[in-house]
C-alpha cells in the first residue's frame, strides 16, 4: 500500500515521532539504572528536554507555526530562564556557613 | 461545510481567527509553564539543600509504574495528534477512532497512578504522622512528588474531560466545525505530556542503579 501525502502528514509523521519518543524513554531508563554511570540526572534531563522539543515541535506543530505563536512559547521559555537564572543565582553561590 | 460557518464574529478572515484562539491558548500555557515551573524550581532549591535524604526519598518511588505511565502518556499523544490532523482534514471516523483511544490510554495512566499511589500508602510514604523514612530530605521529596503528580493528575483529568467532550461532538457530527475546540484540546493533551515528561526523570530516575 502506498501512502498519499496527505496520510503522510496525518499519520506517518506522528508515529515517527512517537518511535523516537519511546526510544528516548528506553535510553533514559537504561541510562539511569546502569551502575555508576556519571552525571544521570543531567542526561536524565537532556533527554526529557529532548522529548520535550520534539512534543512542542511537531505534535504541538510550533516548527509551522505563525511567528506569533512561537514567540509565545520562547517568552514562556525565557521566563522559566529568569526564574531558574536568578535563583539559582543565589543559592549556589551562598556561603556553607 | 462551508468555509462561512468555520468563522465566527468579530473575525472577516479564518486564519486571522485561527491565529487569535492559538495565541490565547499559548498564552494559557506559558502560564501553565510557570506554574509548573514554581513547582521545579522548588524541588531544584529543596533538592540542592537537602541532597541526601531526597535521594533516599527518591529510591521509594516505584519505577515500573512511572516507565509504564511515561509510555501510556507518550501513545495517548500519538493518538491526539492523529485525531487532530485527521479531524482537520475532514477524516472524521479517524478521528473518532483516536480520540476513543486517547480517552482509553488518559484513564489508563489515571488507573496505574491509582495502583500506585496505593502502594505508597502501604508504604507509608504520605508525609506525616508514620512516615516511613526518617529524614528530612525524604519528608521533603514525598511531598514535591504528592503536590506535583496530584496536580498533574488534575490536569490531566481535566483534560480528559475535554476530550471526553470532542468525541461527543464526533457522534453528534459536529466535530469538524469545532475547529478551535479540536486544536486546544489537542494543545493541552500535549502541554499536559509535556509536563510529565519532566516529572518522570525528577520522581522515577534520579539516584538509581
Amino acid at each position: 500500500m502506498k501512502l498519499s501525502d496527505r496520510d503522510r502528514e496525518i499519520i506517518l509523521v506522528p508515529i515517527l515521532v512517537w518511535v523516537g519518543l519511546m526510544a528516548a524513554l528506553a535510553l533514559t531508563v537504561a541510562y539511569a539504572f546502569w551502575p555508576h554511570a556519571p552525571a544521570k540526572v543531567e542526561a536524565a534531563l537532556a533527554i526529557a528536554a529532548l522529548k520535550a522539543g520534539l512534543i512542542a515541535a511537531v505534535y504541538m506543530r510550533l516548527n509551522r507555526a505563525p511567528p506569533l505563536l512561537r514567540l509565545t512559547a520562547v517568552a514562556a521559555f525565557l521566563w522559566l530562564l529568569m526564574l531558574f537564572g536568578l535563583t539559582f543565582a543565589d543559592y549556589l553561590t551562598r556561603s556553607a556557613s | 461545510m462551508s468555509r462561512a460557518a468555520l468563522l465566527h464574529e468579530p473575525f472577516t478572515n479564518i486564519p486571522r481567527e485561527q491565529e487569535a484562539f492559538l495565541f490565547g491558548l499559548w498564552s494559557f500555557l506559558a502560564s501553565e509553564a510557570l506554574f509548573f515551573g514554581a513547582l521545579f524550581l522548588g524541588y531544584a532549591v529543596v533538592r540542592h539543600l537537602h541532597i541526601a535524604g531526597f535521594d533516599i526519598g527518591a529510591r521509594h518511588t516505584n519505577a515500573v509504574f512511572g516507565t509504564l505511565n511515561t509510555a501510556i502518556l507518550l501513545t495517548s499523544s500519538l493518538t491526539m495528534a492523529i485525531a487532530e490532523r485527521g479531524a482537520l482534514a475532514d477524516r472524521t471516523r479517524l478521528a473518532r477512532i483516536m480520540l476513543a483511544l486517547t480517552l482509553m490510554l488518559g484513564a489508563a495512566f489515571l488507573v496505574v497512578k491509582g495502583f500506585e499511589y496505593h502502594e505508597d500508602l502501604e508504604e507509608h510514604l504520605l508525609p506525616g504522622h508514620g512516615f516511613a523514612i526518617p529524614l528530612r530530605g525524604a519528608v521533603l521529596f514525598f511531598s514535591f512528588y504528592w503536590v506535583m503528580t496530584g496536580v498533574h493528575a488534575l490536569h490531566l483529568s481535566i483534560g480528559l474531560g475535554l476530550v471526553g467532550r470532542l468525541f461527543g461532538l464526533s457522534l453528534a457530527g459536529r466535530l469538524v466545525e469545532n475547529r478551535a475546540s479540536i486544536q486546544t484540546t489537542t494543545l493541552y493533551w500535549h502541554l499536559v505530556d509535556l509536563i510529565w515528561v519532566f516529572l518522570f526523570p525528577l520522581f522515577y530516575l534520579v539516584a538509581r542503579g
